[in-house]
């Protein structure tokens, strides 16, 4: 999903970010490539020209070029406009009163009768209602047929079709049919219909008037392309969209709509279809589609902060103390609370997709969690006087931290033997005047001792 | 030649909804100006909103920018031009399907995405024939959709066609050769075969169209004789892809643009034409059965920049 777009976004940032000092130029520049990108994935021009001008607004204001990660900052802008863009934060249907008229609408071959299925099963197995399911589209040959297939594999009641019946008394019987077998949701599939047709937005507008839909979705292509505006405003004026289902999310999409619809309507997208199989619709998740949007870039960001909150000073100077071979345990206690707060941050890192790369390398570097907090605990049970000359913790002084901190004496000793360890690998990495390339290697924050290695 | 004005008034028609907001655009910034920075720049955003794509929507104006720059120009004047530009683009992919009757049948495949309009331009290509004089055969091998084999059939009823069936989730390749041994037998002059447009799952789809390729190829070896992939017009940049992947999977042979009749502008089919070179056969806009019709370029330039008909047809 996304890969265009995400290839091209990521590409433009990435190039920032691998410079130091950023000139008006340069965002200039970057904002450009995003405008090209954003419209190679059908991002609507009026979106996009929004987009690239609150960005640059941000981007070349005061601080942000003199900061000292000015890169960073234009990501970041970047992540948090789209977050923006697709709408904050996940809204769920709002239901009501039972039965609760769902009306699903669009153009033809957005997939409104595959969704209604997808929705009518998602609210049976997960919101636990009664759902009810009627199709109203008696232009397409076997329209209703394909609803009525589609309820059966769902587990989901669909509507008795009987021949010649219009829209309207379909929508008339199927709401009786509701309120008398006390179905908690009422999902109407509609016909799709061209926005500049009339007679059948006529007809929609009366089945509206009628049913009183509790929730208007407006069923979106992922593919469409600039047009995607003109739709969802003219369905949203006519019939008064509540919002939006966009399907296809799969696919090779762009999905350049999903970054139009909702700023274009100010309504939010509910639910995307991810796939072909009637459990594959998701709710929208906002900040989740902007980081997916991002990619890379946004685990890289993350990364990024992530090393920020490693306080830049104590870096610097455990930097210096190592680069001078002069690393004792106060130092690696540091090291390890720093290694901690990464590590929280690879759970976060973990769950995030299209990382497959990067989680390789967190499950690489071992970072147990649970063994950093002991061996904490276990330099925190020593004295200022051993944690500055580990030499003298002989078997008794062993015997006391270990009790101290809730270990055994074995694991006093495991550290004991991996910060010698790290001591004589830094001398030898000084020696070899190779510190800074080790430091600045993998994505690993300056600072992280190279031998951090807790199994 | 009245047809063929027909044709255009109804293409026109539809395509005035659609390219009124990009032709009161153009108007709206043309109008005897200069042609500078400022109005290569909305031109250009007008051709993106067509769905011309950056690409070629900058290269349009690029050229407008070598060939005009500083000058003062016209509305129409401008409109002319980048209507002659884009009708040099799409001639070359304006060629007609033309069905060998000494073929027995002609086997069509019909390819995209789904919900581009597969099945109802199926059904439209299988009234034209009809129509025309060559006798159709369908076959719903699009086993996947549900009630896509109902849809088809009722197309088949209106049309007066058979049409080769099989159970939900039947193997489609099957399907595919029964309908050519069926054709044959009744001697049919084109077998139109409809396919599930499974995307998402492109590994499944590629098999599936492989393997009916094979088994056509064991009764016939030339056959599929054509390949039709149908894009939807409100698609944008996507289409590209789309073309591409099926590429990968089929010998694409031609092109449907279907839905030409919202307010899609179907700009990317320029774009499409500089890329792929794939010839466009016909273009959906509307409905009812008579609303598939052959491609013409200068048609489908001027009514996308909101002309008047072509030159070649001046009113009488």
């Amino acid at each position: 999903m996304f890969e265009g777009l995400t290839q091209r976004l990521t590409g433009v940032l990435d190039r920032l970010r691998r410079r130091g000092a950023l000139s008006e130029r340069d965002v200039e520049e970057a904002l450009r490539e995003i405008r090209v990108a954003l419209l190679e994935a059908d991002v609507a021009l009026p979106v996009v020209k929004d987009f690239v001008r609150d960005v640059r607004a941000r981007a070349v204001g005061q601080e942000v070029l003199r900061s000292v990660t000015p890169a960073q900052m234009v990501v970041k802008i970047v992540h948090d406009r789209l977050v923006e863009l697709l709408g904050g934060r996940n809204e769920d249907l709002r239901l009501g009163a039972p039965p609760a008229v769902v009306l699903m609408t669009g153009l033809q071959g957005s997939g409104k009768t595959t969704t209604t299925a997808k929705l009518a099963r998602h609210l049976e197995k997960r919101a636990r209602k009664r759902v009810l399911v009627a199709s109203l589209d008696t232009r397409r040959p076997a329209a209703r047929e394909q609803l009525a297939t589609l309820a059966r594999q769902a587990g989901v009641e669909s509507l008795a079709i009987v021949p010649g019946e219009d829209a309207l008394a379909i929508a008339r019987r199927a709401l009786e049919r509701a309120r008398r077998a006390g179905f908690d949701v009422l999902i109407l599939d509609t016909a799709g219909r061209l926005h500049v047709d009339e007679e059948l937005m006529a007809e929609l507008a009366a089945v509206r008037d009628l049913v009183r839909p509790a929730e208007t979705l407006l069923v979106a292509d992922a593919l469409t392309g600039q047009d995607a505006v003109q739709v969802a405003r003219t369905f949203d004026e006519r019939i008064g969209i509540t919002g939006v289902v966009l399907t296809r999310l799969d696919g090779d999409a762009r999905g350049g709509a999903a970054l139009s619809v909702r700023a274009v309507t100010g309504r939010p997208i509910k639910f995307v279809g991810v796939g072909e199989k009637l459990e594959d619709l998701q709710p929208f998740h906002p900040e989740r589609m902007a980081s997916r949007i991002l990619d890379m870039g946004d685990v890289v960001t993350l990364v990024e902060r992530a090393a920020e909150t490693l306080e830049k000073e104590e870096a610097e100077r455990l930097a210096r103390r190592m680069a001078r071979g002069r690393f004792d345990l106060e130092d690696l206690r540091k090291q390890l609370d720093q290694v901690r707060r990464l590590g929280g941050m690879s759970g976060i890192l973990a769950q995030l997709p299209g990382i497959a790369r990067l989680r390789k390398q967190i499950d690489a570097s071992r970072l147990d969690e649970k063994l950093i907090v002991r061996q904490c605990a276990i330099i925190d049970s020593m004295t200022p006087e051993e944690r500055r000359h580990p030499e003298i913790i002989h078997a008794s002084r062993k015997r006391r931290i270990a009790a101290g901190s809730g270990t055994t004496v074995q694991e006093v000793n495991r550290l004991l033997k991996q910060h010698r360890e790290m001591q004589k690998m830094l001398k030898r990495v000084k020696k070899a005047g190779g510190l800074g390339k080790l430091l600045g290697a993998a994505g690993m924050p300056p600072g992280l001792p190279p031998g951090v290695r807790p199994h | 030649m009245s047809g063929e004005r027909g044709w255009f008034g109804r293409l026109r028609e539809r395509l005035s909804r659609t390219s009124r907001a990009l032709g009161a655009r153009l108007g709206a910034l043309v109008r005897r100006r200069r042609v500078d920075d400022e109005l290569l720049e909305e031109l250009e955003e007008a051709l993106i909103l067509a769905d011309m794509g950056v690409e070629t929507a900058t290269r349009l104006t690029e050229r407008l920018r070598r060939e005009r720059f500083g000058r003062e120009v016209e509305e129409r004047e401008l409109r002319e031009t980048l209507a002659g530009w884009i009708t040099e683009i799409l001639a070359r992919v304006e060629r007609p399907l033309t069905v060998d009757p000494t073929r027995r049948p002609h086997v069509i495949l019909v390819v995209g995405v789904n919900g581009t309009g597969k099945t109802t331009t199926i059904g439209k290509l299988a009234h034209r024939f009809a129509a025309e004089g060559p006798r159709p055969v369908l076959a719903a091998c699009d086993t996947f959709r549900a009630a896509a084999v109902e849809q088809l059939v009722a197309w088949g009823e209106r049309v007066g066609a058979p049409v080769v069936t099989g159970r939900p989730g039947a193997d489609a390749a099957g399907l595919a050769y029964e309908a050519l041994q069926r054709a044959r037998r009744e001697g049919a002059d084109v077998l139109l075969i409809d396919t599930a447009g499974r995307l998402h799952n492109k590994k499944a789809l590629m098999d599936e169209l492989a393997k009916i390729r094979r088994v056509l190829k064991k009764l016939d070896p030339e056959a599929p004789h054509d390949t039709l992939l149908v894009l939807d017009a409100t698609t944008g940049q996507n289409a590209h892809a789309q073309v591409a992947t099926f590429r990968e999977l089929v010998e694409v042979t031609g092109l449907v643009v279907t839905k030409l009749d919202g307010t899609a502008k179907g700009g990317v089919v320029v774009a499409l034409a500089e890329r792929f070179g794939l010839p466009v056969h016909f273009v959906g806009v509307g409905e009812g059965v008579e609303d598939l019709r052959p491609f013409r370029a200068g048609a489908f330039a001027r009514a996308l920049l909101d002309l008047d008909a072509p030159a070649e047809a001046p009113a009488s």
